[in-house]
């Protein structure tokens, strides 16, 4: 087969990964760390643990909040200090624990030995309980806990797992660097959640710029010899590590407005996350350490790394032992230059899905003012999701709900291309990100009274 | 060529008349039959259609004026009594005056109190803004100072002040329609009784981080000390989440939370004085020895019945 990639739009930003050659390092401990109980997507963990408790590394701390939630483990040994709330990188208040670290003492039944386990156990609900224990969430980005993904609804058959090892965003290169490390962990876990889903067929995703990612890939998966799998290698664009964009490259299917990936078969996961499903079932390690990169634009080769960090540890923490910030920095940002946030309070504790500290220089990250739309039609045509981006921008000034959800602002997954490409530098997303949130509202709110509308109707003729 | 403009000329009119009479015949038959007193209701409204009652506009105010049975759940902001006396008399019934209200900025962190902490570049809407982070300052809760506030205000009584990054509200312009306290995301702007003679008392901080962290992000933003709640003698303020709240209905603009108050977060405003402090603080003091004095007599009192009765 030949090289794939998804059908509409998408944008060539250059890819900037100056720090691939940086092998993953491990950062030593600091004094104390912050454990947020908001690191995935859905409803904030429980705490379950109180100040004063001594806890171990990896002993749960806090359980699911609902059912889209997700344990959260200790990341190290120490003293419970104080259950508050604590800013994150947006600085918005989030409960966090914070821990007092105390040596390095690790819970027994983790085994901490670098053996590799391939034999996969048979149980399907066993495996899913100790993914769903180890609060293993997607590390692609959105953070959605893996148990419940990898556990389609009664009816649904997952006829492909694709694994993503796209790594789509400039800058980043924590993907590549496992997936040459740890290739063939990686490929066990992608076994083990194939397993998990019925036998599907299994496709690991690789874009064509990281060759060496793709030649380690093979070998592992050639030499496990897993059956029904392969790796694909893809075409570079950006964003084809967005679920519905990996789908269409790999798979050639399109997921329907408001569907969800299952509806075509297809079940997306990070090579991360099959790093940590490998960790969680082989070696009953919980989600508490993941690969961060450390990079950016005019930034020396020694300020850049790949680390091995400790979920819970302060970004300033990393920071100060990467070498500080560079004078160049004008703005940091956790995640890719395209869709990763800007960082405003530096305190703010990693989480499980911290994937990078970018440093921008002013020249890259300053916005240029914004003149006017010129029709070029631009916006349209880099949208992977076929919107029409100039048309959203003006139906959300005219505050007109109803066209923007027959525009469909609802399916835009701000993965920024509209505001790449514009000419103009017209704040694109920034408008339509904020259609998004509203049409999203209207439907649920529909969905609610839809809902309610049934219960009262099934209520009434019970009676 | 005459017999061409004749002709023309005719067509033409014959085709209006026809047509005419058509309309006149579909305006009949298809006529909506509706309450006359609606077109009166709508002649007294302001007119804005500025959604301040709850309705669509001043009409769809009208009709549900004219099909209701009261008015106690209807009331224009805009127009205030006088208009609503108005349509009551259209309509006959009788309606409670109400006082009237205005916007107040419950935020008092301008650009010397709450440093910038960083820099925003995006688009200058408190929406945008507030759904990316927390803000460019240290408090969460304070004013953006975009001016999502100040665009939405139909009447143009709103308006930035650039030397303190603050909406300033034009008391004579503003109509308390609500449009504001709707469009700021941050929820700091408020409907409150415009008081006799424009005197009113507010806390202006929203603030409900702990005393510390409030403090450190603002100089005047309210700390939750309480100070305030115990002073007032109309228990009127009370304080929810570390931010003091003033009830308005039980306001007596007495001005002694004002005086006690440490970041000064409490505003007194109209007040045709300036407000002594030390005054008002040595009243406090005079009025709390004169009740622990009274409360030991009474205690002595108490002691010497039982006495008595021993």
């Amino acid at each position: 087969m030949g090289k794939l990639t998804f059908s509409m739009g998408g944008v060539h930003p250059h890819d900037s990964k100056y720090a691939r050659e940086c092998a993953i390092e491990e950062l030593p401990l600091p004094q104390t760390v912050y454990v947020s109980m908001a690191q995935h997507l859905g409803a904030p963990a429980k705490p379950l643990v109180a100040v004063g408790d001594s806890v171990k590394v990896g002993q749960v701390i806090a359980e699911p909040g609902g059912f889209i939630s997700a344990f959260v483990h200790s990341p190290v040994s120490g003293t419970v200090k104080a259950i508050a709330p604590r800013k994150d990188l947006a600085g918005n208040f989030v409960t966090h624990v914070e821990i007092a670290v105390e040596g390095d003492e690790w819970d027994p039944a983790i085994d901490r030995s670098k053996d590799l386990v391939t034999a996969i156990p048979d149980d399907k609900a066993a495996i899913l309980d100790k993914i769903k224990a180890a609060g293993v969430v997607g590390l692609g980005g959105a953070t959605f806990p893996a148990h419940v993904k990898l556990n389609p609804a009664p009816g649904k058959v997952a006829e492909c797992l694709i694994l993503n090892g796209a790594e789509c965003e400039p800058f980043l290169t924590s993907d590549y660097r496992i997936m040459i490390e740890r290739p063939k962990e990686i490929v066990v876990g992608a076994a083990i959640m194939q397993k998990v889903l019925g036998g599907c067929r299994c496709v690991i995703g690789i874009e064509e710029n990281k060759p060496e990612a793709i030649a380690a890939m093979t070998d592992a998966v050639r030499e496990l010899g897993y059956a029904n799998m392969e790796v694909q290698v893809l075409k570079k664009r950006y964003p084809q590590g967005g679920e519905k964009q990996l789908i269409d490259a790999v798979m050639r299917r399109q997921v329907k407005s408001g569907g969800l990936p299952i509806d075509v078969g297809a079940v997306v996961q990070n090579v991360a996350t099959s790093l940590a499903v490998y960790e969680a079932v082989q070696k009953n390690k919980p989600l508490i350490t993941n690969v961060l990169t450390i990079t950016g634009d005019q930034i020396p080769g020694n300020l850049q790394h790949n680390y091995l960090f400790r979920i819970g540890m302060p970004l300033s923490w990393i920071v100060e032992q990467a070498g500080g910030v560079p004078e160049t920095a004008a703005k940091l940002i956790s995640g890719g230059p395209m869709m990763g946030k800007a960082i405003s309070n530096l305190d703010a504790a990693t989480v499980k899905g911290s994937s990078s500290v970018l440093y921008l220089s002013e020249g890259m990250t300053r916005r240029k003012p914004a003149t006017s739309c010129i029709r070029c039609g631009k916006c349209a045509d880099a949208c992977p999701m076929g919107l029409e981006p100039f048309l959203l921008n003006r139906l959300y000034k005219a505050a007109d709900l109803e066209g923007l959800e027959a525009n469909a602002a609802q399916d835009c997954i701000e993965c920024g291309c509209c505001l790449y490409s514009c000419p103009a530098y017209i704040p694109l997303l920034d408008n339509i990100r904020q259609a998004k949130g509203q049409v999203m509202g209207v439907i649920r709110a529909r969905a609610a009274a839809a809902k309610a509308a049934a219960e009262a109707a099934k209520a009434a003729t019970n009676k | 060529m005459t017999l061409t403009f004749i002709w023309t000329v005719a067509i033409l009119t014959v085709l209006g008349l026809v047509l005419a009479l058509i309309l006149f015949w579909v305006a009949r038959k298809f006529k909506v039959e509706e309450d006359p007193r609606i077109d009166e209701v709508e002649k007294v409204m302001p007119g804005a259609n500025c959604g301040g009652c709850g309705f669509a506009g001043c009409r769809a105010f009208a009709d549900a004026a004219v099909k209701a049975t009261n008015l106690d759940n209807q009331y224009c902001p805009v127009g205030g009594d006088e208009v609503m006396q108005k349509v009551a008399s259209i309509l006959g019934f009788t309606v409670a005056a109400k006082a009237p209200q205005v916007a107040v900025v419950r935020c008092n962190g301008t650009c010397s109190a709450r440093p910038r902490i960083n820099e925003y570049d995006g688009v200058q809407s408190c929406r945008v803004k507030a759904a990316l982070y927390s803000g460019d300052t240290g408090c969460a809760f304070g004013c953006l100072g975009c001016g999502d506030c100040v665009a939405a205000c139909q009447f143009g009584a709103l308006s930035m002040d650039p030397e303190t990054g603050l909406p300033v509200v034009d008391e004579t312009k503003c109509t308390a329609c609500g449009a504001c306290t709707k469009a700021c995301p941050k929820h700091i702007i408020e409907l409150r009784a415009k008081g006799p003679r424009g005197m009113r008392m507010y806390v202006s901080c929203v603030n409900k981080d702990k005393g510390p962290v409030a403090k450190k992000a603002c100089a005047s933003a309210c700390i939750g000390c309480g100070l305030c709640a115990k002073t007032c003698t109309h228990d009127a303020i009370t304080v929810v989440d570390n931010v003091a709240y003033i009830d308005f209905t039980k306001c007596k603009l007495c001005r002694e939370c004002e005086a006690v108050c440490p970041t000064g977060a409490i505003h007194g405003v109209n007040f045709p004085k300036e407000l002594d402090k030390e005054a008002v603080k040595k009243r406090i003091a005079d009025r709390k020895a004169k009740a622990a004095e009274a409360a030991k007599a009474a205690e002595a009192a108490e002691e010497k019945k039982e006495v008595a009765n021993g």
